[in-house]
């Protein structure tokens, strides 16, 4: 029965009801009248992601900058983003970036959770003590480091004092700027991979195992013979959930360092930053975001191939 | 080129000595004086609600302190907030471009946002409010702004769209005991200030001999103080551009040695935040910033240098003998529809009695030339006299620091781009070129659309 008849107070005109009408759009009588209640779901989609969506690619077909007039000038925001030295450099830093916030989470992560796999006293304890620093916010975690870098005041240079190491210049230098902003979402985010990574290693079956250990198999054979290819698919989420957080990073590169020095640790973010609410250059920094959601996609997308390429079944 | 001292015009040491002198003992002077004397009418909003948007900071501090004063003066109730400033400033820009803003009455700064605002007419003129005497009360003393403040204020096309708050100029903070442990004195020249810092600097001991921002963006006012001895701004109102040629390059060279050879490690990330930690812990020796941080570096909760600290005025260059300063103004946003009551906060903010107080504890420098004085005579200056006096001295040799310009923050950060990276070791010649040949196209575009 089409919706529109079940609704009180609406009769069928000669050309029915709004409502009849609109469940027609689903199929009528005979189609899916259920498509009506993903109307409202579809308006709100349209209204907070298809819209601005939209609008983003206007804004970026136009040359707009606050207190100036908007003038239509096609794809030149596009053709001048790709001439631009210092994006092509922010593109190369956010790679590079995302890169080593991805790996060092994944690796020391797989790590922690092969440790908390196996059984030990405070176990739980340590678990919970493990995961803190992903519950804290990143923008109180960045200010935290800040301190922890400076190298006269900071605790880094003297606990590396206390070993006879010179100090550093962590955020404070071109070469070790982005290494370091790695390290504090390394630190960060570790836990979250480990938990992933956790949920997976306990989901595995014990045969394989048992078999392995009738047939003498070593540590390092049983773990990457058995362990590793039946544990890809849960470092697979991982690595997607971490690489578009690493692209998308912004909070602690901004806290720390705010793209210095100079440019050096400048990453897309950050120059989308600069151009929209620092320049308000709206048009130039509306292109940047067009180009850097086509960069995510198409890195989700090779991670979604990957996992599906390393799915198993038990 | 006619230069433009801002400069707070008529003040002198010996004025303030004096003024200083012959009444510090009246009682009456230690209080400052009330606005309500006046049979003005500041109740004729009564009950109206203000939204205040304030920068972070001792100004802001300030008139939050002293909030509820102007809510008993004026039976109105007032909302304020303080943002940070880099946050404020880009918070404010887009509500004022969306065309409806949350507040009212507003500050902002003259060395950044006063030709993006005066553009947009962002804000209320609001010389007809100082002429109208049932909106003015009668002791506001438009006169007492001193010239060079109003004229800091005042936008190309002749509006008034702010009062001056706030002034800041660059001055040098020295250690005075470092200083006496080396037998070096306080410099007289750009050159002896690099020969005193290399005598002071101590890295073993942990000690700079200098600490100046480092910071891209941050570091220009600091570079542009070396530039103005050189007797050249950083853009004329025709355009042309100086920070390439043989003064910049010389200022920028400065600029460099002090910072690669004589100064903290990282300092490429110091803003002065960073560079204030380092100072009041004793670890440099001398420092270039604004004037307003007295009161943390004689604060001994805070500092190791409590009763240290001298106050020096910046050295001739080798051409001109020039401070940069910058500035803060309060004004009335266009969208609101309570443009009279937000006149009213805005006398009250830079009224005598808040000027004094402002200078009294130490939050900076007021437009207002009266306040100089009262607070000296009055007695309650927290900071060490050396402080005000520094400030008076430092007055006259006053000289807007930025260009004024829309595009500051890219001259900003394109300029700060090329400063961070000759502490690194760039060449300053070659980095200045390269920085104004990205900056030409961006002042031409946005100075003559």
């Amino acid at each position: 029965m089409a919706i529109g008849a079940t609704l009180p107070g609406i009769e069928a005109g000669a050309h029915g009801s709004f409502w009849q009408r609109i469940a027609r759009l689903g199929g009528g009588r005979e189609g899916r009248p259920y498509v009506l209640f993903i109307v409202p779901a579809l308006a709100v989609i349209a209204a907070v992601i298809i819209f601005p969506w939209f609008f983003t690619v206007f804004m970026s077909l136009h040359e707009w900058k606050i207190t100036q007039g908007r003038t239509f000038v096609g794809l030149e925001n596009y053709a001048l983003l790709f001439g631009d030295e210092r994006f092509q450099w922010a593109l190369l830093r956010t790679l590079y970036y995302t890169a080593l916030a991805v790996l060092a989470p994944l690796i020391l992560g797989t790590l922690a959770a092969l440790v908390f796999h196996r059984r030990f006293t405070l176990r739980g304890f340590l678990r919970g003590v493990f995961i803190l620093p992903m519950m804290a916010t990143p923008v109180a975690v960045a200010l935290v480091w800040t301190m922890m870098f400076h190298p006269q005041l900071g605790v880094l240079n003297y606990l590396l004092s206390l070993v006879g190491i010179p100090p550093q210049l962590w955020v404070f230098d071109p070469g070790t700027v982005i290494p370091s902003l790695v390290l504090v979402e390394t630190w960060q985010w570790t836990p979250l991979v480990m938990l992933i990574v956790l949920g997976g290693l306990a989901a595995l079956p014990t045969e394989p195992y048992e078999a392995a250990q009738l047939d003498g198999a070593s540590a390092w054979q049983t773990f990457w013979r058995i362990t590793y290819p039946m544990v890809l698919p849960f470092l697979m989420v991982a690595a997607i959930i971490r690489t578009i957080d690493a692209v998308k990073a912004f909070d602690i590169i901004y806290v720390i360092s705010q793209g210095g020095p100079g440019t050096s640790s400048e990453t897309l973010n950050i120059f989308l930053y600069l151009q929209a609410f620092a320049f308000y250059n709206i048009g130039y920094a509306s292109a940047v975001v067009v180009v850097f959601f086509a960069l995510i996609i198409a890195l989700s997308l090779v991670l979604l191939y990957v996992r599906q390429r390393s799915k198993w079944s038990p | 080129m006619k230069h433009r001292n801002h400069g707070l015009s008529g003040i002198s040491r010996r004025s303030l000595l004096k003024a200083g002198a012959g009444v510090a003992g009246i009682a009456a002077l230690r209080s400052a004086p009330a606005l309500a004397q006046s049979g003005f009418d500041w109740k004729r909003f009564k009950g109206e609600h203000l939204e205040v948007s304030l920068t972070l900071g001792p100004r802001g501090e300030l008139l939050q302190k002293y909030r509820k004063e102007f809510e008993e003066l004026t039976g109105m109730t007032v909302g304020d907030e303080q943002v940070p400033e880099q946050q404020h400033r880009q918070k404010v820009a887009i509500e004022f471009s969306s065309g409806n803003t949350s507040f009212d009455v507003v500050t902002m700064s003259y060395h950044v946002q006063k030709q993006l605002y005066g553009r947009g007419k962002w804000l209320v003129d609001v010389r007809d409010m100082i002429k109208d005497p049932k909106l003015t009360n009668p002791e506001f003393d438009f006169a007492d702004y001193a010239k060079g403040a109003i004229d800091y204020a005042t936008q190309k096309d002749g509006r008034l769209d702010t009062l001056p708050l706030n002034l800041d100029y660059f001055v040098i903070y020295w250690n005075k005991e470092l200083f006496a442990a080396k037998g070096v004195e306080y410099p007289k020249s750009f050159p002896e200030i690099i020969d005193a810092a290399s005598k002071l600097n101590d890295p073993k001991a942990g000690i700079a001999g200098w600490i100046m921002r480092g910071l891209k963006n941050a570091n220009l006012p600091p570079y542009l103080t070396f530039l103005l001895g050189y007797g050249v701004d950083s853009i004329d109102p025709d355009l042309t551009i100086h920070m390439d040629g043989p003064e910049a390059v010389a200022a920028a060279k400065i600029y460099q040695k002090l910072n690669k050879e004589y100064a903290p490690l990282g300092v490429t990330g110091f803003n002065w935040n960073e560079c204030q930690s380092n100072f009041l812990l004793g670890k440099a020796a001398m420092w270039l910033d604004g004037i307003g941080f007295a009161l943390p570096l004689e604060d001994p909760n805070k500092s190791k240098v409590v009763g240290k600290v001298g106050y020096g005025v910046i050295p001739p260059g080798p051409k001109a003998h020039r401070s940069p300063l910058f500035g803060d103004g309060i004004g009335i946003s266009q969208s609101s529809k309570k443009k009279e009551a937000g006149w009213l906060y805005c006398q009250w903010a830079t009224s005598k009695m808040m000027a004094q107080r402002h200078i009294e504890g130490a939050y900076g420098a007021p437009g207002r030339s009266s306040a100089y004085t009262a607070a000296l005579a009055s007695g309650n200056l927290k900071a060490p006299k050396a402080w005000l006096e520094c400030m008076v001295e430092t007055v006259k040799i006053a000289r807007a620091g930025l260009p004024d310009i829309v595009a500051v923050t890219e001259f900003r950060d394109t300029y700060g781009v090329a400063l961070t990276n000759m502490i690194t070791g760039a060449d300053p010649e070659t980095e200045l070129k390269k920085a104004t040949e990205a900056f030409r196209p961006v002042l031409l575009k946005t100075e003559k659309s």
